[in-house]
């Protein structure tokens, strides 16, 4: 064949595919099976989320949260409750603070969870998701408990939380805990030592620190690469400055790092989980879960049948809403899948002027091209499932 | 870092930029410096390359609309210093045909960002080398995220059995979209209540 005759031949991964992770749809340019080019299509699942926000009153924004990432819900509603407290200039009550930081975790434990056993078996490895799903039901049925709802909790509130614990649940959780390190263990067996999966994962997507500073990426992307940097420790918000973890960090930069990290940032986040127990049992763990100014969180139902203020608070809080002085701001979280941030610019009325989210699989998928060129196409699902990709969050 | 190390780093980089940055300002804890437009590339490029600075991590690239002023947009930037632990917020203004210059080749990362702020703002960027649409459906008009661009949209699609393709037709309600403003036009009221002239003015 003459060499006019050669050209690379181009592909549709996705956007139905089971390694594209939701609706991402690459365009693969091959040359042989070497990629030369990848470009994302993304947005098939965009929805207009800041559009909609910008229509809404405050709390009416929060359930739009639970719909980015929605692998660990809770750690997004944080993030726009963090960038609304700090506009209205208020604190969270400290028992308050424990179960958003109780609960972030489960939500990192969640998506690591997911992360970690779909990225395997992506990989071929078929055992670790089902081992690692039975984990997160037990943990959604935390989340039911909590809040109602297994998913969409809307359960962070501007304020503080929406109801308190019952006693038996930070019991169950506790008891969750111990029998989750033994699975971590298991998986770990699984996966740590395979030859398969190390054969396709050691190596693979070497991305260097500098190179994930400048492309935006955070959280285990850039942990992965060398720098030890968790917003929980450098920029600590609510109690987490309290809380005795250490961050987990990479040498290599490649995909297996990626999974180590996970790995041992469950268990850490099971070490946190325990701290909040404890604490939350504690004398000064005790009172409120939410700020109690009827401005911006409702009254008790208790009171509202008796008091005639408290029926008003109410009234005007679920149909007006609370007002947020004017100003912008900018809050961020560490999200499991990295930095979640949310821009706030309000105008003094009840609701956002506007809302930018900063989604952290929206920067790390954007450097596909870049982590995977040259590499094999069979290497692309395992990149792109140690990115940490969930398509709620990077369409929004 | 308190306010008042904040205030000394925005007038360092104020001062070091000369001409290109005009303004800053803290707010919640938060420094913005606000810059020309035409010259965001050299800021971009001391903020991130200055010894005291190493703002190396691009967070985000947005814009905001204020369809009321002269440059309606504002082209927001996030940068991140992981030396200092510090964020920076610089802001620029720009319009409709304001050509803002691409600072893709300081922060590879800013390429999608710039992509959804065209996409979703119309704010046009000058040097990015693959400026297509990014959120929004191929074949897209219009700029969604801009004030003036109704909630409900323009086109509606839905798959068509005879035809075996997804047609694109004009929006049509069957009822007006309803906008409920509970804003109360009681507080902040700066003119008098009927029966309350006589009340003392508020001070």
């Amino acid at each position: 064949m003459n060499e006019q005759n050669l050209r690379n031949f181009t592909i549709n991964f996705g956007p139905q595919h089971p390694a594209a992770h939701g609706v991402l749809r690459l365009v693969l340019e091959l040359d042989g099976e070497v990629v030369e080019r990848v470009d994302p299509h993304i947005g098939l699942l965009h929805r207009g989320t800041e559009k909609l926000i910008e229509q809404k009153t405050y709390l009416q924004a929060i359930p739009y949260f639970d719909r980015l990432d929605y692998v660990a819900p809770m750690n997004q509603e944080h993030a726009f409750c963090l960038a609304a407290e700090k506009l209205l200039g208020i604190t969270v009550p400290r028992r308050g603070q424990l179960i958003r930081v109780l609960y972030c975790e489960i939500g990192r434990i969640l998506s690591h969870l997911l992360n970690v056993t779909t990225q395997a078996m992506d990989v071929g490895a078929l055992t670790p998701p089902l081992w690692g799903f039975e984990e997160r039901e037990k943990l959604m049925v935390f989340y039911e408990r909590a809040s109602g709802s297994r998913m969409h909790a809307a359960y962070f509130r501007v304020g503080g939380v929406h109801q308190d614990l019952p006693p038996k649940l930070i019991d169950d959780i506790e008891a969750w805990c111990d029998p989750f390190l033994q699975v971590v263990a298991d998986l770990e067996t699984l996966l740590t030592g395979n030859r398969i999966f190390k054969q396709r994962n050691v190596d693979i997507g070497v991305v260097s620190l500098k190179e994930a500073w400048e492309w935006g990426f955070s959280g285990v992307m850039v942990r992965g690469s060398g720098a030890a940097w968790d917003l929980r420790k450098a920029q600590p918000y609510e109690c987490y400055d309290e809380m005795d973890f250490d961050i987990p960090i990479g040498k290599n930069g490649d995909c297996y790092d990626r999974y180590l990290i996970r790995m041992e940032e469950m268990r850490q986040s099971v070490r946190i989980m325990k701290q909040c127990i404890a604490k939350l049992r504690a004398p000064d763990g005790q009172g409120p879960v939410v700020v109690e100014d009827n401005k911006i969180a409702p009254p008790r139902r208790g009171e509202m049948k008796r008091s005639m203020e408290a029926l008003i608070h109410h009234f005007k809080l679920y149909t007006e809403g609370m007002r947020v002085p004017a100003g912008e701001v900018y809050a961020a979280v560490e999200a499991p899948k990295g930095e979640f941030g949310v821009y706030l610019v309000s105008d003094g009325t009840n609701k956002p002027y506007k809302c930018k989210i900063r989604a952290p699989g929206f920067a790390h998928l954007q450097a596909m091209h870049h982590i995977c060129k040259g590499h094999l196409l069979a290497d692309v699902s395992a990149i792109l499932g140690s990115l940490d990709i969930v398509f709620g969050e990077v369409d929004r | 870092m308190d306010d008042g190390k904040l205030e000394a780093l925005g007038q360092t980089i104020v001062s070091a930029l000369g001409g290109a940055a005009s303004a800053h300002a803290v707010a919640f804890n938060q420094l913005t410096v606000t810059v020309d437009a035409a010259g965001i590339v050299e800021v971009m490029k001391y903020l991130r390359d200055d010894p005291a600075m190493r703002f190396v991590n691009i967070t985000d690239v947005t814009a905001v609309d204020y369809p009321g002023r002269e440059k309606r947009f504002d082209v927001v930037y996030h940068l991140l210093s992981p030396t200092l632990n510090e964020r920076i917020r610089v802001r620029a203004e720009a319009d409709e045909n304001t050509q803002v210059p691409s600072i893709i080749d300081v922060f590879p990362g800013a390429d999608w960002f710039e992509r959804e702020a065209y996409d979703l703002y119309g704010v046009i960027f000058t040097g990015h080398p693959d400026m297509r649409r990014l959120l929004t459906d191929y074949g897209f008009d219009g700029h969604p995220l801009r004030k003036d661009f109704p909630l409900t949209g323009f086109v509606e699609v839905r798959y068509d059995d005879q035809e075996k393709r997804v047609l694109y037709e004009p929006v049509r309600l069957n009822q007006e979209f309803r906008k409920f403003d509970f804003l109360s036009p009681w507080e902040g009221a700066d003119y008098p209540l009927p029966g309350d002239e006589k009340a003392e003015p508020k001070a």
